[in-house]
């Protein structure tokens, strides 16, 4: 099946707007990407009609609203291939789900002489929650290289993998550079060594289709927010074995089984790390999301912005100045450019006066833009809205940035 | 948003192009780091401080258009200026960047420097031509903690 993404993006109210006078192209998709309609309606819908406190009263909107809640869980598992939908935990997003993890599971069993893996594609959402924990324990954090085309060295991953390895913290695909991980492969090594495989997925799920089984991670977390749904609500996938044998979180309310002043029995999973009222609306609008994606075939979505990436490695390219920064194997949804020696927020700004939203910076990973000796880049990525007239503009912004600089 | 070139102006791309006053000053008597976390930006000013008149000012750094500029518009404005002129054109300059549209008494007698006050259209980039001023003031005040904007 071929997408049609002049009929998406009339989905998305906001890409009718009119920025500094002209049609805004939307290219920052992977820092948040914008919301249908359909998740906007799901999400409205739910709060005219069926809102009320979840796995609590015995009302009927109290009712309605946790059977919506848990319809999203299970939506959840079925979007990423998981067994069970008490394999899945809501969470405000990946940080929040990557933190849990650290906290959660790591925190309690790790020690001196333990060592996590971490790779130096990391977001520092998956680097920094294993620096602290590594902190709190004196465990060893370790990186495990890039080569000069953004690619995880594979050679130097395995040799780094050893029986002191208690977890392997790795992204799906890189949100600086676009390269997809051979997750699978990595994965294989790390349990071979009998290391937990917790897997940052932020970048992967709104760009091609999620098989956490086939991956063979422990934890899979990932955001509502990037992949057409609410802000403030994702997921975290665990295995059953290792969720159930995880410690609680935080605590307070829908955790618990039985509290006394002299003890607290926790409840099972997914509950277990839900303290507190949960973003339920969040939920339904994560629900509507997967439901809008997935009727539009993942697979598809995924051709189609490999094709625009093609296109715009091509356009980019061709432009005299203008560096890509990684070359990986293979990319989904980002590209990374510098233009010159001009800094990446005026390559921002005056695309922003184009009409054209790229980020421009050190994208939460500056290990990253060390390994390539740029203080920032400028980054486009795609979603499935997108089309060669965006990446046309695009072209012509930087073209223009050139020019006011030449 | 106004036009591109209001933020872009000659002065600032020459001043990006061939930062002046760039490079280390042999013995400074006033130093000064800052840093912009979000852009990467980072710079340090050096000042020689002599009977409280600024003798000489050069900075060192890296970053965007704006704060190159911006870091090489002030040490070209300092130079010989008392400390208290030095802060009274940071107050004025400050006031100039974060005006309302329209206030052009704020980048009155700011000469040059004036160039800079079109960032007050682009909230974004206000702390670009901010950096260098309050790494100078925190020069003057003796600080020894880095400088941030954020």
């Amino acid at each position: 099946m071929r997408l049609d993404p002049e009929a998406i993006a009339r989905e998305f109210p906001i890409l009718s707007r009119r920025i500094h006078g002209k049609p805004l192209v939307y290219l920052d998709s992977a820092a948040s990407s914008q919301k249908p309609a359909a998740v906007i309606d799901a999400v409205s819908r739910y709060y005219e009609t069926s809102h009320a406190n979840v796995h609590r009263g015995v009302h009927t909107l109290g009712e309605e609203a946790t059977s919506a809640y848990e319809a999203a869980r299970e939506a959840v598992r079925g979007f990423i291939g998981a067994e069970s939908a008490r394999e899945i935990v809501f969470v405000r997003g990946t940080t929040e789900g990557l933190n849990l993890v650290a906290q959660a599971w790591a925190r309690p069993r790790l020690g001196p002489g333990d060592e996590v893996l971490v790779t130096e594609l990391e977001h520092h959402s998956n680097l920094v929650p294993w620096q602290m924990v590594c902190g709190q324990t004196a465990a060893t954090l370790v990186v495990a290289p890039i080569d000069a085309n953004g690619d995880v060295i594979v050679g130097e991953y395995a040799r780094r993998l050893s029986p002191r390895t208690r977890v392997v913290a790795l992204a799906h695909v890189s949100n600086a550079l676009g390269t997809v991980n051979p997750v699978a492969e990595l994965a294989a090594l790390a349990r071979r060594s009998g290391a937990l495989v917790v897997v940052d997925g932020a970048q992967g799920v709104p760009h091609m289709p999620v098989d956490v089984r086939a991956l063979g991670c422990d934890f899979y977390a990932f955001s509502g927010h990037k992949m057409y749904g609410p802000t403030g609500i994702g997921a975290l996938y665990g295995r059953r074995e290792v969720l159930e044998a995880t410690e609680p979180w935080q605590g307070g309310g829908s955790m618990i089984l039985n509290v006394t002043f002299a003890k607290t029995e926790f409840a099972r999973p997914p509950e277990r790390f839900e303290a507190g009222t949960p973003d339920i609306a969040g939920a339904v609008g994560l629900h509507a999301a997967i439901d809008w994606l997935r009727a539009l075939d993942l697979t598809a979505v995924h051709a189609h912005e490999s094709e625009l990436v093609a296109y715009a490695t091509q356009r980019l390219g061709e432009i005299p100045g203008v560096r890509l920064i990684g070359t990986p194997r293979e990319r989904a949804g980002v590209i990374s450019f510098v233009v010159g020696d001009v800094h990446a927020h005026d390559v921002g700004t005056i695309l922003d006066g184009e009409g054209v939203a790229i980020r421009a910076g050190h994208h939460c990973a500056q290990p990253v833009m060390e390994h390539f000796d740029v203080p920032a880049t400028a980054r486009a990525s795609f979603a499935v809205h997108n089309t060669r007239t965006d990446v046309d503009r695009l072209a012509a912004g930087v073209r223009r940035v050139l020019e006011i600089f030449g | 948003m106004s036009d591109l070139r209001d933020l872009y102006q000659e002065v600032i791309l020459d001043h990006t192009k061939h930062p002046r006053n760039f490079g280390a000053l042999p013995h400074p008597t006033h130093c000064a780091s800052g840093r912009n976390p979000l852009c990467g930006d980072q710079l340090v000013l050096m000042l020689e401080v002599d009977a409280d008149r600024v003798r000489d000012a050069r900075f060192a750094g890296k970053g965007c258009a704006i704060s190159t500029a911006s870091a090489s518009l002030l040490t070209e404005a300092v130079k010989g200026k008392t400390t208290a002129e030095a802060h009274e054109l940071f107050t004025r300059f400050h006031r100039a960047v974060t005006s309302v549209a329209g206030d052009e008494e704020a980048a009155a007698g700011l000469g040059k420097l004036a160039a800079l006050a079109g960032v007050r259209e682009f909230p974004t980039r206000v702390k670009c031509a901010s950096l260098a001023w309050h790494t100078l003031e925190a020069a003057l005040a003796g600080a020894t903690e880095p400088v941030s904007t954020e």
